[in-house]
């Protein structure tokens, strides 16, 4: 007879805690993202009319019913509310007003370009960011504080601005890479550098108070004793312990990215998921912007359970 | 999140002495909030033209001793209109700030110190809230509320309130749970004195400081929302209505968005270097 140990018992209510906050906050999410469409001024079938169409007019009630019908704003609240998490389990994100095809469609068309933007900007973030700690980290109060200042710089740039200073350096003034277009891994470099820039510097911030602490620790000195060298300390011992925090930062960060999506794809002119949501913010057609507020909420919690599950790989005295 | 060991308390002697004279990152801070300040209410003393004055012979100037930042595509003399513009964008940025902190506040006060589930539903709307990147949940506010000024203001405030009621949040809990609080429950104080005398304004004070933070969190985040064409729009001097009206010349005349920028930067710079001052002033053991 096979028994359950307490340990185990733990792992599973630990990880039944975890699930459930997780479908909280999607749901949540989702009860948000459908009380923005609610909540749009105005009669919302003519918004949709005049939206396709391309005009601002009065329609008569005749227009208006098949429209009501196909959206179902004629029924009530509730019904709609209910209708609308029934469609998302399903994985129907709703229809596009102006585009008047299902927001997955339109969305997963774009997906791709965004999540090679954001892979590419974590993985330079995190090399700079590594690279800039070892380096500058517990080596003395002149270095360590010109290494700190660096950081709180580089985490306060805005993104549109360096997005703009790159492009204007290094496409326009060097050459290097292509303003606009441009093809394979040559045209993502500028704009991933612009995301990771601020985000090396936001991810330093912490790492740096965390790395400074562990040198301190006893088990450093003891490393140091057995004659490990200052590299191999570093490397093996105390970037282990430090890392844990800005780990916790990325799976933050990286529901961020989005943010600056937006912003990097406007000024380098790229597709993806953050142009898509600037022109539907513009035009006001709710369901794409509310199906990437689900989205990203489902993506946010989805990488925060991965986080969860790699502490302890990192970390032996965090418990699974 | 996990036990780790407790940080050894440094010895006294190895605490740097602080030093007697400023530093230059004090003086720096301190001159560079005067100068915003003074752009903000009396303009005309940094830059007596008229920042509208328009001038069809000199477009498109590159940064001169005539014209330190250069003119834009109708002649107009980009640092009057930038120093005229510091007015509106630290008001843009002082609301918003205020809205979000003001958000922060209220649902924190609900989470902690609300009766039971009143306190759980809160605390869970908190934490989906803080779910959602900054720019998106303005991004949806503006979508339903449409582009405008005053739509800038509330989107950037709440769009950067969860992270604050977060904040908020954990303080008011330390607060309650603190010795002080303990001893006042022992003396048999009443609660809503204890919070009243104790809890709130002890939990409260840091946000002093974490105001000017978030001021230049907001001026930022106001400014990449004009910058994509969802804020203040162009014919006003506000930064980021400079630095949209900039992006069609971007590639003639890169100075009309990169210098607008260096003034959102260092407004930003500014707001957290004094932020931070403010704190180590307020909280000396931290």
């Amino acid at each position: 007879m096979t028994r359950i140990s307490p340990d185990q018992s733990r792992w599973w209510r630990r990880w039944a805690g975890r699930a459930g906050s997780a479908v909280v906050v999607v749901w949540g999410a989702a009860t948000v993202a459908f009380l923005a469409q609610l909540a749009q001024p105005g009669d919302r079938a003519t918004a949709v009319l005049n939206l396709r169409t391309g005009q601002t007019q009065e329609r008569s009630p005749d227009e208006l019913a098949p429209i009501n019908a196909e959206y179902g704003f004629d029924r009530s609240a509730p019904a709609q509310y209910l209708e609308y998490l029934t469609g998302l389990l399903r994985g129907d994100l709703g229809t596009s007003y102006q585009q008047h095809r299902p927001v997955w469609d339109v969305v997963s068309e774009q997906l791709p370009g965004t999540l090679a933007l954001t892979g590419t900007t974590l993985m330079l973030a995190w090399v700079l960011m590594l690279a800039w700690v070892l380096l500058t980290a517990g080596r003395g109060r002149r270095i360590g504080g010109w290494g700190a200042a660096v950081d709180s710089v580089l985490a306060s740039l805005p993104q549109y601005w360096l997005g703009v200073v790159l492009l204007l350096v290094f496409a326009f003034g060097l050459g290097w890479f292509p303003v606009v277009g441009g093809t394979g891994p040559v045209r993502i470099v500028l704009p991933a550098l612009t995301l990771a820039l601020p985000l090396a510097g936001f991810l330093a911030q912490s790492t740096r108070t965390e790395f400074e602490r562990v040198l301190e620790q006893p088990f450093v000195l003891s490393a140091r004793l057995r004659g490990s060298g200052d590299l191999a300390v570093r490397l093996r011992h105390v970037l282990r312990h430090a890392a844990l925090a800005p780990l916790t930062l990325t799976g933050w960060a990286l529901g961020a990215t989005i943010s600056g999506a937006v912003i990097v794809e406007t000024v380098f002119a790229r597709r993806g998921i953050g142009r898509t949501l600037v022109t539907a913010v513009e035009s006001q057609d709710l369901p794409i912007v509310t199906g990437i507020v689900v989205l990203t909420a489902v993506a946010y919690v989805v990488i925060n359970l991965v986080l969860d599950a790699l502490y302890p790989l990192l970390d032996p005295r965090v418990t699974p | 999140m996990t036990t780790t060991t407790t940080r050894p308390e440094a010895p006294a002697a190895a605490r740097p002495a602080r030093a007697a004279r400023p530093r230059p990152g004090v003086l720096f801070t301190g001159l560079a909030a005067v100068v915003l300040g003074v752009a903000a209410a009396a303009p005309w003393l940094l830059a007596p033209a008229d920042p509208d004055a328009i001038d069809l012979a000199a477009t498109l100037q590159p940064p001169s001793p005539t014209h330190w930042f250069g003119t834009d595509e109708i002649g107009r003399d980009l640092y009057t209109r930038v120093v005229h513009g510091a007015g509106q964008s630290l008001t843009i940025g002082v609301g918003a700030a205020a809205v979000a902190l003001l958000l922060a506040v209220l649902l924190a006060l609900a989470a902690t110190l609300a009766p039971g589930p009143v306190a759980t539903a809160t605390d869970r709307v908190i934490d989906v809230l803080f779910a959602f990147p900054t720019l998106l949940l303005a991004l949806l506010l503006v979508s339903v509320l449409g582009p405008a000024p005053q739509t800038l203001v509330v989107a950037v405030g709440v769009g950067v309130a969860p992270g604050y009621a977060r904040m908020v949040r954990a303080q008011l809990l330390g607060a309650r749970r603190s010795p002080y609080v303990e001893a006042a429950t022992a003396l048999g104080h009443r609660r809503t004195r204890i919070v009243a005398r104790h809890v709130l304004p002890n939990a409260l004070r840091p946000l002093v400081a974490v105001f000017a933070l978030s001021v230049g969190q907001c001026v930022v985040w106001a400014s990449s929302l004009s910058f994509l064409g969802l804020g203040v729009a162009p014919p006003a001097s506000e930064w980021g209505a400079l630095l949209e009206a900039g992006r069609a010349y971007v590639t003639v005349a890169g100075w009309l968005v990169v210098l607008p920028g260096l003034a959102i930067v260092a407004l930003a710079v500014t707001a957290t270097a004094l932020g931070r001052a403010l704190q180590s002033h307020l909280e000396p053991g931290e």
